[in-house]
């Protein structure tokens, strides 16, 4: 799995670069998330813009991710869904818990 | 002139296959001709209920064997779209999976409620070599 990643002041943004996170490749993006927690990091921005396709894994590997910035007192953000991918986080409601910005200026001035 | 087409694929158990699988939904959706729906949005739930019907069976039914193998075919007769995957597996209780509880943050959990949320009809039962999960939705 393809993923940059890129600080921003004390805001780390995570771009997924590829079109589908699914169940064969979201355990990496949950791997990388643990390390930066790891590292001390606790505000992320996941950039979808590139993936078009997110199934239940996927799902679950941003949700691992949110949960864990929370039990630090930080927050995970997400930006530039595709429409597709924005309709599975509304059929599983997940779009009450993550806050979604259409692009990542946005995201980063919300953590200001 | 009735619409009729059928696929028959068999990949090993393996999640690298999931992307390719999906694909192929996909772009028999965007095939139909007389779908009157949102196309692109009938290919995206085809890819979804494949990938999250392939996830189960590799995990839950086959175990992580990658020696194991998974059949998928695509059927549309009589404006029905059915769906079946077959595992080699022991299977797992399906009727009994509970809807997720949205209160709750859970990681896990999602994949059958989305299958049931988007056919119309899911039933799992014993096959030949394992199980086969049947999934049907009316393309009228």
């Amino acid at each position: 799995m393809i993923i940059q990643v890129e600080e921003k002041g004390s805001v780390v943004v995570i771009v997924v670069k590829e079109e589908r996170l699914d169940a064969h490749n979201s355990s990496e993006l949950k791997t990388q998330m643990l390390n930066l927690f790891e590292d001390g990091k606790t505000n992320l921005i996941v950039n979808l813009d590139t993936v078009r396709f997110v199934d239940s894994s996927g799902l679950g590997s941003l949700v691992s991710g949110f949960k864990n910035a929370s039990a630090r007192n930080g927050n995970l953000k997400l930006c530039n869904l595709q429409p597709q991918v924005k309709s599975m986080f509304e059929l599983t409601r997940l779009h009450r818990v993550f806050e979604i910005f259409p692009n990542l200026d946005d995201a980063l001035a919300s953590f200001d | 002139m009735e619409e009729r087409l059928e696929v028959d694929i068999r990949v090993p158990s393996q999640t690298r296959y999931l992307g390719l699988i999906g694909k192929i939904g996909e772009d028999i959706a965007r095939t139909l001709k007389r779908y009157q729906g949102d196309r692109e949005e009938l290919a995206y739930h085809i890819n979804l209920v494949l990938t999250e019907a392939m996830s189960n069976a590799i995990r839950h039914a086959n175990e992580n064997d990658p020696d194991k193998d998974l059949q998928i075919t695509i059927q549309i007769e009589k404006q029905k779209l059915h769906i079946r995957v077959y595992d080699e597996g022991q299977g797992f209780d399906f009727a009994s999976v509970p809807p997720p509880e949205f209160k709750y943050l859970d990681e896990h959990g999602r994949g059958v409620y989305i299958i049931r949320s988007l056919m119309d009809s899911v039933t799992y039962k014993r096959d030949k070599k394992g199980h086969v999960l049947e999934m049907i939705k009316s393309l009228r």
